[in-house]
C-alpha cells in the first residue's frame, strides 16, 4: 500500500511543484524546500491534496517539515495517519 | 517630458539620416504627443518627441545655444532650474526662454560634463557640442528616466525607449538569455544589460561621452552609506532634529516638484507614502488637489478605505480607477509593449491604466509616492532580514522565532503556516550570514525557483551563468563596511527601483499615456541625507519608516500615520484564466509559440497552465513563473517576431 501512497503523492508534486518531466527523478529523501520546490502557499495545497485524496484530517501541529519536506515523510506520515484511523 | 532619439556617426550613415530620425522618434511619439523636432547636422542627428509642460512656447526642442555651438535634446525636468537660472543671469548669461532646456546649455557651456552635478531633477539628455565634436548622453542619480543605446557600422545610436532603436536598419530584437536568467531572478536585468542583444541602457547617475576617440561611460554619483560603526553615531543626537531636517527636505523636494506650466496631481494609494506627498503638495497648493487612485474587486489587494480616508483628511477632487482581473488580461500587452521587457508581476498593468484616466482628466504630471520605502526602510523585506539575523544569532531560542508571525500581515498563505514552516522558510543556511545578498536570499531563491521552466536548450546556453555572482561583483567595495540595513536598502535603491519600480512600473506606463510622475522621495538631497541616518531611527523594534512617520505626524491623520505597511499588488496568474481571457494568453502559451521563442519547456508550461486554470495558483513561485512566462512570450511577439503581433493565429513557422 505504502508504494501507491508514495505514487501519488510523487505524482502530484510532478504535476503541481515539480512541472518538468525532464528533470532528474525527484529523490524520495530530497528536501522540497531546499529544492525551491514548495513555497507557502504549497504547503498549503498539499496538505489540501492529502486530505482530500487519503481522507485524513491534519491538525496544525501536523503541519510541520518532518511530515511534508520530501516524498518519504509524507507517505510514511500519510501511512501513519491511516493505519491510526484503522486503529480507531 | 518627452522622448528624445538620436544618432552620431564618424562616417556617413548607410541610410537617410533625417528619414531615419523621423522614424525613430514616430516610435516615440506617445512620449511627447505635443510635437515633435528633428536636427540633422552631418554625422550627428538630434530627434526630440515633445510633451510642454515648462514654457510652452518657448521649449522647443531640439534647442541650440545662441551662437549654435551647442545643442540639446531634453527629456524630463530640471527642477531646481529657477535656481540655476537666477545664478547664471547673475554671471552675465542672457536668456531667450524660461525654459529649464536653456538652462542645460549654458550650464554645460560652463562646467562642461559636470553641468549634471549641479542638477536637482530627473533627467535624460543629449548635448552635441560642435566645437569639441563630442556628444553626452546623462541620466538622472535615480534612474527616473530611461535611456538606451546601441552601437552599430562605427555609429552610435541612442533613445528614450529600445522600440526607437528597432527602427535602426539592420537591428533586429534578439533576446539576452543572461537577462533573462536575470529578471527569473532579481526581477529586472542589470544595467547596462536589457533584454535586448546589443542595445545597452544607460545606467543611472551615469554620462556618456563619444567623440572621434571612442566612447567613455562613467558615473557622476553614487549611493553610499557610512561605515557601520559610523552610522550609529547620530544616535547620540536628538532624533527630533534629524526629524526636522528630513521634514524640511522633503517638503522642499515637494515644492520644487510643483514647478510646472500645467496642473500638477498627486497619485493617492491610501499608503503612507502618496499621503505624505499628497499631504505636503496640499501646503503649497491653494486650488483644491486633484488625486487619482486604484482599486481593487478584492480585498486582498484593495486600499479603497485608506484612500478614501486620505481624500477625506485632505480634501482633494478624487477620481478611482476600478481594475478588475479582466482588465488587467486586456492590457497586459500593451504594458509589455511599453515596459519592453519581462515582468514577474502584473502590477504595472494596473498603474498604466490609471495614467490613462489620469490623462484624460486633463492631468499631464503627478506627483507619486516612490522611493520613500527604498530611502526609509519601509519595505518587509528590511524586517525579514532584521528578523533572519536576530533569529540566526541564538538558534536555540524558541521565543525569538515567534516574531516571524508578524512579517507580511497581508500574506494569508503565509499567516496559515505552522510555526515550524514559517522558521523553515525564514530559515538562514550555514555561510547566509556572510553573504552580501543576506537580506535579500529568501526572495531570490523563490524567484528563481520560476527558473525551473526555462527550456533544455536556455539552459545549455546559460550553462554555469550565475547572476547573483555578477550582482556581488557588481556591489561598491565599501559595501561589506556598511551596517546590513544599509546594505539592503543599497540593495532595493541602486537594482530594484530604477531596474523595475521606475522603469517598468513608473517611467514606462506613465509615459504610455504622456503623464509624467514625479517623486518627492527620490531628491538626491533626501536620498543622501536618509542614508545617512542610524539604522535604529528607521526601523524601530518591527516598526517601519519609523523616523518618516515621527517627522510627518503633523500632517497626516493618525490612522494613516501609524498604519503598517501594504504593499501595492495586483492579482497575478488568476487575471488570465477566465473563462472570458483574451485569446492571446492560449496562443502564445501553446507548444508551437513556445517551441518558437525557446525559452520554455512547453510540457511544463501546460501544467502550469493547467493549474492556474483549476484555480489551484497562489504561490509566490506559481504566479511569477506564469506572469513571466507569459511577458517573455509577448516580448517576443511584439519585438523579435513581429509576424506573430500581426497575425497571432498563423502557426509559427521559426523553431
Amino acid at each position: 500500500m505504502q508504494t501507491d501512497i508514495a505514487a501519488q503523492i510523487r505524482a502530484f508534486i510532478a504535476d503541481n511543484f515539480l512541472f518538468r518531466e525532464d528533470r532528474t527523478a525527484l529523490a524520495d529523501d530530497e528536501s522540497l524546500l531546499e529544492a525551491g520546490l514548495v513555497d507557502s502557499t504549497g504547503v498549503l495545497e498539499l496538505v489540501a491534496f492529502l486530505e482530500e485524496r487519503f481522507n485524513i484530517q491534519m491538525a496544525d501541529a501536523e503541519i510541520v517539515p518532518e511530515n511534508l519536506d520530501s516524498v518519504r515523510a509524507i507517505s510514511d506520515y500519510v501511512t501513519r495517519k491511516l493505519r491510526e484511523a484503522l486503529a480507531a | 517630458m518627452c522622448g528624445i532619439a538620436g544618432f552620431l556617426s564618424q562616417r556617413p550613415l548607410a541610410t537617410d539620416g533625417h528619414l531615419l530620425l523621423e522614424r525613430m522618434v514616430a516610435a516615440i511619439r506617445h512620449r511627447g504627443p505635443d510635437g515633435h523636432g528633428i536636427h540633422v547636422d552631418g554625422g550627428i542627428g538630434l530627434g526630440h518627441a515633445r510633451l510642454s509642460i515648462i514654457d510652452i512656447a518657448g521649449g522647443r526642442q531640439p534647442m541650440a545655444s545662441a551662437d549654435g555651438a551647442l545643442s540639446v535634446s531634453f527629456n524630463g525636468e530640471i527642477f531646481n532650474y529657477l535656481e540655476l537660472r537666477d545664478a547664471l543671469a547673475r554671471r552675465g548669461r542672457r536668456f531667450r526662454t524660461q525654459s529649464d532646456t536653456e538652462v542645460i546649455l549654458h550650464l554645460y557651456d560652463e562646467m562642461g560634463p559636470e553641468c549634471v552635478t549641479a542638477m536637482n531633477g530627473d533627467f535624460a539628455f543629449a548635448l552635441w557640442d560642435a566645437q569639441r565634436k563630442r556628444l553626452m548622453l546623462a541620466r538622472d542619480r535615480m534612474g527616473v528616466r530611461p535611456l538606451f543605446y546601441t552601437q552599430r557600422d562605427g555609429a552610435l545610436f541612442f533613445a528614450s525607449e529600445v522600440k526607437a532603436l528597432l527602427a535602426v536598419p539592420g537591428l533586429s530584437a534578439e533576446l539576452d538569455p543572461k537577462a533573462l536568467d536575470q529578471i527569473f531572478t532579481l526581477w529586472f536585468p542589470l544595467a547596462p544589460r536589457t533584454p535586448f542583444k546589443r542595445i545597452s541602457e544607460l545606467p543611472p547617475a551615469h554620462i556618456l561621452l563619444a567623440d572621434d576617440n571612442g566612447i567613455v561611460l562613467r558615473p557622476y554619483w553614487r549611493l553610499s552609506y557610512p561605515d557601520a560603526a559610523e552610522a550609529a553615531a547620530w544616535d547620540d543626537g536628538p532624533a527630533e532634529a534629524i526629524a526636522e531636517e528630513l521634514r524640511a527636505l522633503l517638503l522642499d523636494a515637494t515644492r520644487i516638484r510643483l514647478r510646472a506650466d500645467v496642473p500638477v496631481g498627486a497619485y493617492l494609494s491610501g499608503g503612507l507614502d502618496s499621503s505624505i506627498t499628497t499631504a505636503a503638495a496640499r501646503t503649497f497648493v491653494n486650488d483644491r488637489l486633484r488625486s487619482f487612485s486604484v482599486t481593487f474587486e478584492q480585498a486582498e489587494f484593495d486600499e479603497s478605505d485608506h484612500q478614501q480616508a486620505m481624500v477625506r483628511a485632505l480634501g482633494t477632487e478624487h477620481s478611482a480607477l476600478a481594475c478588475r482581473a479582466a482588465d488587467i488580461a486586456a492590457v497586459f500587452p500593451q504594458v509589455v509593449g511599453h515596459g519592453e521587457r519581462p515582468i514577474l508581476r502584473t502590477a504595472p498593468a494596473p498603474l498604466y491604466m490609471l495614467a490613462k484616466l489620469t490623462r484624460e482628466s486633463g492631468f499631464k504630471v503627478v506627483l507619486t509616492g516612490e522611493g520613500a520605502d527604498e530611502i526609509f526602510a519601509g519595505y518587509d523585506i528590511f524586517k525579514e532580514a532584521k528578523l533572519r539575523r536576530f533569529c540566526a544569532r541564538a538558534p536555540q531560542s524558541r521565543l525569538r522565532p515567534l516574531l516571524l508571525r508578524r512579517l507580511y500581515p497581508y500574506l494569508p498563505a503565509l499567516q496559515g503556516q505552522s510555526q515550524r514552516y514559517l522558521e523553515a522558510f525564514f530559515a538562514v543556511a550555514p555561510g547566509d550570514l556572510d553573504d552580501p545578498l543576506f537580506s535579500h536570499l529568501p526572495r531570490l531563491r523563490n524567484t528563481a525557483a520560476a527558473k525551473i521552466f526555462f527550456s533544455k536548450a536556455l539552459r545549455a546556453e546559460l550553462g554555469d551563468y550565475d547572476c547573483l555572482a555578477e550582482l556581488r561583483e557588481n556591489l561598491p567595495a565599501d559595501f561589506s563596511r556598511w551596517h546590513p540595513l544599509n546594505q539592503a536598502q543599497f540593495l532595493e535603491t541602486q537594482y530594484l527601483l530604477p531596474g523595475y519600480i521606475l522603469s517598468s512600473q513608473g517611467d514606462r506606463v506613465a509615459m504610455a499615456h504622456a503623464v509624467e510622475g514625479r517623486f518627492p522621495f527620490l531628491d538626491h538631497r533626501l536620498v543622501e541625507f536618509a542614508a545617512r541616518i542610524p539604522p535604529a531611527l528607521k526601523i524601530r523594534g518591527l516598526r517601519e519608516k519609523h523616523i518618516l512617520r515621527e517627522a510627518m505626524a503633523g500632517l497626516l491623520p493618525t490612522a494613516i500615520g501609524d498604519r503598517p505597511k501594504q504593499p501595492y499588488r495586483a492579482p497575478d496568474a488568476l487575471s488570465f484564466v477566465a473563462p472570458d481571457a483574451p485569446d492571446y494568453v492560449g496562443e502564445v502559451l501553446s507548444a508551437p509559440a513556445l517551441r518558437a521563442t525557446g525559452c520554455f519547456e512547453p510540457s511544463a508550461v501546460e501544467k502550469l497552465l493547467a493549474k492556474c486554470r483549476a484555480g489551484r495558483i497562489g504561490g509566490f513561485r506559481d504566479n511569477a513563473a506564469f506572469v513571466g512566462i507569459l511577458s517573455t512570450q509577448l516580448w517576443h511577439r511584439a519585438f523579435a517576431c513581429p509576424h506573430q503581433a500581426l497575425s497571432p493565429s498563423l502557426p509559427s513557422a521559426v523553431a
